[in-house]
This record gives structure tokens, C-alpha cells and sequence, in this order.
């Protein structure tokens, strides 16, 4: 059968075009914010660091946090940044001025492992903010307000992973091998899927990339990146429709990576049990991610290989072998026909979809690669890791 | 009648004097006193010896009065942070070091080819036949001393049936015989009830492993497709070795860990 393929097309990155310098320690995450303006890296050295991308040069500094800088996440209109770090600790910054907005979020006792925002369909305000963390409970903070509006306990282990899904359902993965999901509303919990045999890594909604760029089409992107502008409804509106368009007449899909070395295939809103159960892999499976058009399902793990699924059915596509030791991270490009991946062995990769081969090598890293993003209007790559330094 | 309970015996049948207890605990009270008096009058080679013991005990009852004082106050965190940042997904996970990871390959090569196999408890007391088969003696007379009986926990498996009484040289109580173990996930960290398969091997002697006897180092096989794991193929793996660790006959339960 045929299917469309995204109207735009991004050209492979081929070169490292500078390595920034800056943070003291290692570079922990980094994403690029929805519009493709801003780049935030945070590291092991307590900062945030925000960087100017037209010249690539660092740009403001955050400082504020205690400990390591675990988790960074944008919200979906790109003028908030939430930070994480081990001190349980969440901190809002201003991507304009780099400076801190509103009061810190504390009330983990255990460190921060995931931070979501809730989708700009839902609320074109950005204001609700999850945060998973190694105590085991889910929070969700009023940004606004700066307190802590519902706590969802129910796991019995660390919370690795929490998803806001497009349609009211809050998803979150722990290390007790199960995976809850609730109603975002009231805090309820729905249901809970059990089937993985160890603690579950990581988990990627279908609807992911559109969650991500809320109201921002990376085919109307340009050369200079822009923020998107028009008042809150149009911006939800946009949102609104795009999400629709990707999601289709089916509900949100779900795939969860374990360190069982499988991977399930989950259609959460309607069932407990999976649609499919993706074996193959010999590590434990540490990111999955689906593609932008929801159509392929990339898995990284340690087994220093990649491997790509279909991504209605979860049947095997092919194996990406390439890397030398674990493969760390990955990310796609906007238009689902490229993807690159960070690994343990100092370099990145960047795969064709489409030929299922390498398509070019990047190597240049000193040490291993902790942190890989394709920004959203697809012209760079941003890739940190432990030797300290952000290369683009 | 033994030398030595005099005194006791005295105190059973006539009781204490009435005020025994508190000049007991008077005389108790002057103790500190008088040691402070004695050892400020001691001279010689026996101060000597007096002072250095008296030295070191005090050393240690300053040293427990100041963790007991540690205890009760709390002290402020290190404003430094640690090194060694790592991402999220990394942290509960053991990282190793490049170069460990190579001199452990050529190890475990080694290892190998020795034919030794790792296993969490490597070391055990080997059990003598005196230990683990009681001799029971039967006849007449009961001079024939043939049979044994196992004194330690075993296994047997479903459709096991007894030998005619008078021709089994090995008995096995019944109250002995055990059929689940709990065994832990050493990554998981979580304990499971799983029913056992069979013995694989007991370290002090193939006649035991045969028998089924199960000690602590024993290798057993136990049924995991309650844990829903998967080879790479897709097919459920229903059967793994896990290793008792403690000694069953003398706790009443089989506690074994699991060899991933």
C-alpha cells in the first residue's frame, strides 16, 4: 500500500559545524524548543545552559540548581523550559532571558527522571507540568501557581518515564514492570498493563512529534527559526488539527522498551492486553521512539544495535548495525526519513530510513554521547555528552 | 552436688538480706570513687600497667559517646555535587570501566575453558554421608544396617513412587520432601514462589544430586513462566537455574537466587 510521504524533505547533516564549549561537566540532555529557536543543555556541573543558535555561540547561563540537571523538557509553545535534577528539584526558565520564572517546584523526595507538559491542544497555556521521579509517585504542578496541584501514587517502584497523551490520558512507566495509565482530569487511574518481565525503560506515544510541536509545522519552517505567533485560540486551533491529522481515525498507540530485551505494542485507551510483543533485541532496550508520521518504530539498545518496526502492526523492519558498544539515544528528523543516534562509543550515526543504511558518520566526540535532538525545523542536530563540550 | 553453687543455693532457700539492694546499689555507686582513689594512689610498675589499660578504655567510651551524640544530630549535606554526572537512564545501572570490561572478557574465556561456572555462592561445606544419610537399622535383631534415611531437605519429582519397603536402601521422609522455592531475581530485586523441576547438581556428591537432596549451594531447576520471559526468537522460556542459598533443613523453606 502506498502512504504519503511528509511534503518537505531535510538534507542529512554531514558536518560538525561547531562544538560549544561551556558546560564543566558532563552535557546530561538537550533539546532543541518546539519551534527550532532555542537549543537548552543540561549537565552534571548544576546548569542550563541556553544557546544561541544563529551564531552558536552560549547565550544565557541558568544557574539555580543544587544537583545534576537530569531531565529538561519545553513546554509545547516554546516559552517555558522545565528542569529537573537529582535534589528532586524543578526549576522554570525563561528561554528569552534566561532567567528563572516563577518559584521552585519541590516536593519529590527522589530524584526527577521525566518531566511532560501537558499538549497545547488541550491547553494552549501551557500551564500543567508532570514530573516522574525515582520516589515512585507522578506530580502534576500548576506552573502558574507554582504548587503542586495532584500527587498520582500508585507505582511501587521508580517512575521511568511519563507521557501526556493527546487525549486526556496520562501514561507512566516504573521500573515494577508495569505501566499505568491515567486520566489526566481527575488524577484517576485507569488501567494498568502488565506483561514486561523486567523494569520498563522508556516508553514513545505515536502522537509524540506533534505533542512535541504543538502549533509549529516544521514544513512552514524557515531559514532563520521564528516563534510561532497568533493569539492563544489560533494557536490552539493549529495544534488541534494537526493532531488530528496525525493521529487519524485510530486511538494513540503506545511502545514501551524493557530491560527484558522486548518491546510491547500497546493500544492503551482501549486495551490491557498488547497488540504485540517485538522481540529481537539482546540488551535491554534503553529509547524508542516512533517516527514523526507514526509510521516506523526505532529502538535503541545496548546491544549496539538499532532496530526498526512497522509501526501500526510491530512487525520487525530491519536491523541498523553500525555502532561499536550500547547506543545511548535517538531522534528523527521532522520528516521521518532520517535518523540519527548517539552512542557509548563516541560517535553519532545517521541512518536512511527509507534504504535502511548508513548514510553518513559523525564522528568527533571525545567521549561518550549522553544526549542526541534533531531540532524540530530539521537544519541541525545537537548531540552533548561526557566530554563536556555540545557539538551541532 | 556441684563446688561451685553454694551461694545460689543459700539464696533459694533463705532469700536476700532486707536491705541487700540497696547497698548493692550504693556500693555500686561508690565505684567510680574509689577507682579514681585507688589509681591516684598506685605507684610502680602495676600504676604503670593500671593507667596504660585505663587509657585505652577511655579512648573507646569517648569514641561511642560521640557516634551516639552523631546519631541524634543531623548534618548538613556537602554543597559540593559529586562527579560523575550521568543521564537519567543510567543511574541505577553499574557502570564499568572500559578496562574492566576487557580484562573481564579474558577471564571469563579463561574461566570457561576450566570449565568453572559463576555462580553466587561458589564456596560450600561439603556435607559427609554421616551428615545427610542417618543409618536405620532393621531385623530381627535390628543388626542389618543397609538402609540409610536422608536427613536433609529433598526434592522428588511428580510421579515419584517408593520402592517396595523391603527393598529400598535409600528412604526419604516425606516431611522432608519439599516441591516450591522461593527464589529472588537478583536484578529485580523481587522474591518469587516457584515450583522446582528437578535437582541439576549438588556440589558434595552426584549420589546426592541423584537422590535428590537439596543443600545450600545446591543448583535447582525451577518453573519461571509466571515471570513472562522471552528468548530472542519469541518463545516463553519456562525453566531457569537458580542456586539455594540457605540450608533448608534447618529453616523449614527453600530460599534460592536465581542465575541470570
Amino acid at each position: 500500500i502506498y502512504q504519503p510521504q511528509a511534503v518537505f524533505r531535510v538534507r542529512a547533516v554531514t558536518r560538525c559545524t561547531s562544538s560549544l564549549e561551556g558546560h564543566t561537566e558532563a552535557v546530561i540532555s538537550v533539546a532543541f524548543s518546539p519551534t527550532g529557536k532555542y537549543l537548552a543543555s543540561g549537565s552534571g556541573d548544576t546548569t542550563v545552559r541556553f544557546w544561541d543558535l544563529s551564531t552558536e555561540t552560549p547565550q544565557f547561563t541558568a544557574k539555580g540548581h543544587r544537583h545534576w540537571v537530569l531531565s529538561i523538557a519545553w513546554s509545547p509553545d516554546g516559552k517555558k523550559l522545565a528542569s529537573g535534577c537529582k535534589n528532586s528539584q524543578i526549576f522554570l526558565w525563561d528561554p528569552a532571558t534566561g532567567n528563572q520564572i516563577g518559584r521552585v517546584l519541590s516536593g519529590h523526595s527522589k530524584w526527577i527522571t521525566w518531566l511532560c507538559w501537558e499538549p497545547l491542544h488541550i491547553n494552549p497555556e501551557c500551564r500543567y507540568l508532570a514530573s516522574a521521579s525515582k520516589d515512585g509517585s507522578i506530580r502534576i504542578w500548576d506552573t502558574l501557581m507554582g504548587k503542586c496541584e495532584k500527587i498520582l501514587t500508585s507505582h511501587t517502584q521508580s517512575v521511568t518515564c511519563v507521557k501526556w497523551g493527546g487525549d486526556g490520558l496520562l501514561y507512566s512507566s516504573s521500573q515494577d514492570r508495569t505501566i499505568k495509565v491515567w486520566r489526566s482530569q481527575d488524577g484517576v487511574l485507569c488501567r494498568t498493563l502488565q506483561g514486561h518481565a523486567h523494569w520498563v525503560n522508556t516508553m514513545a506515544l505515536s502522537t509524540d512529534y506533534v505533542l512535541r510541536t504543538g502549533a509549529f509545522e516544521p514544513a512552514e519552517a524557515t531559514i532563520n527559526p521564528q516563534d510561532v505567533s497568533g493569539s492563544l485560540a489560533e494557536l490552539k486551533d493549529k495544534a488541534q488539527q494537526r493532531y488530528d491529522q496525525v493521529r487519524g481515525q485510530e486511538p494513540e498507540r503506545l511502545v514501551s522498551g524493557s530491560d527484558d530485551f522486548t518491546l510491547f505494542l500497546w493500544r492503551p485507551a482501549e486495551d490491557k492486553k498488547p497488540l504485540e510483543r517485538m522481540t529481537g533485541h539482546q540488551a535491554l532496550i534503553n529509547q524508542v521512539l516512533f517516527s514523526p508520521d507514526t509510521r516506523i518504530i526505532a529502538s535503541a539498545s545496548f546491544d549496539k544495535s538499532i532496530k526498526l518496526w512497522d509501526g501500526r502492526t510491530g512487525k520487525y523492519l530491519t536491523s541498523l548495525r553500525g555502532h561499536v558498544s550500547a547506543v545511548y539515544q535517538i531522534a528523527w528528523s521532522a520528516d521521518s526519513r532520517l535518523l540519527v543516534s548517539g552512542s557509548s562509543d563516541s560517535t553519532l550515526k545517521v541512518w536512511d530510513a527509507k534504504m535502511k543504511k548508513l548514510a553518513i558518520d559523525l564522528p568527533g566526540h571525545a567521549d561518550e554521547v549522553y544526549a542526541t535532538d534533531w531540532s524540530p525545523d530539521g537544519q541541525r542536530v545537537a548531540s552533548g555528552g561526557k566530554d563536556k563540550c555540545l557539538r551541532m | 552436688q556441684p563446688q561451685n553453687e553454694y551461694i545460689e543455693l543459700h539464696r533459694r532457700r533463705y532469700g536476700y538480706r532486707l536491705d541487700y539492694h540497696e547497698r548493692k546499689r550504693k556500693k555500686e555507686g561508690r565505684e567510680a570513687h574509689e577507682r579514681s582513689r585507688k589509681a591516684k594512689k598506685m605507684i610502680g610498675l602495676k600504676a604503670k600497667l593500671y593507667h596504660k589499660q585505663r587509657h585505652a578504655e577511655k579512648i573507646q567510651m569517648k569514641k561511642t559517646i560521640k557516634m551516639h551524640e552523631k546519631r541524634n544530630t543531623k548534618e548538613k549535606n556537602d554543597e559540593k555535587t559529586p562527579k560523575g554526572a550521568v543521564p537519567a537512564y543510567l543511574l541505577d545501572r553499574e557502570g564499568q570501566s572500559r578496562a574492566k570490561v576487557l580484562s573481564n572478557m579474558i577471564k571469563q574465556k579463561r574461566k570457561e575453558k576450566a570449565g568453572k561456572w559463576e555462580v553466587p555462592v561458589p564456596k560450600v561445606r561439603a556435607q559427609g554421608e554421616t551428615e545427610v544419610l542417618k543409618v536405620i537399622r532393621t531385623g530381627k535383631r535390628k543388626k542389618k544396617a543397609w538402609k540409610r534415611m536422608v536427613t536433609k531437605v529433598c526434592f522428588v519429582g511428580d510421579g515419584f513412587t517408593r520402592k517396595p519397603p523391603k527393598y529400598e536402601r535409600f528412604i526419604r521422609p516425606m516431611g522432608l520432601r519439599f516441591k516450591k522455592a522461593h527464589v529472588t531475581h537478583p536484578e529485580l530485586k523481587a522474591t518469587f514462589c516457584l515450583p522446582i523441576l528437578g535437582v541439576k547438581k549438588n556440589p558434595s556428591s552426584p549420589l546426592y544430586t541423584t537422590l535428590g537432596v537439596i543443600t545450600k549451594g545446591t543448583v535447582i531447576e525451577v518453573n519461571v513462566s509466571e515471570l513472562g520471559l522471552v528468548t530472542q526468537g519469541g518463545k516463553v522460556i519456562w525453566g531457569k537455574y537458580a542456586q539455594v542459598t540457605n540450608n533448608p533443613e534447618n529453616d523449614g523453606c527453600i530460599n534460592a537466587v536465581l542465575l541470570v
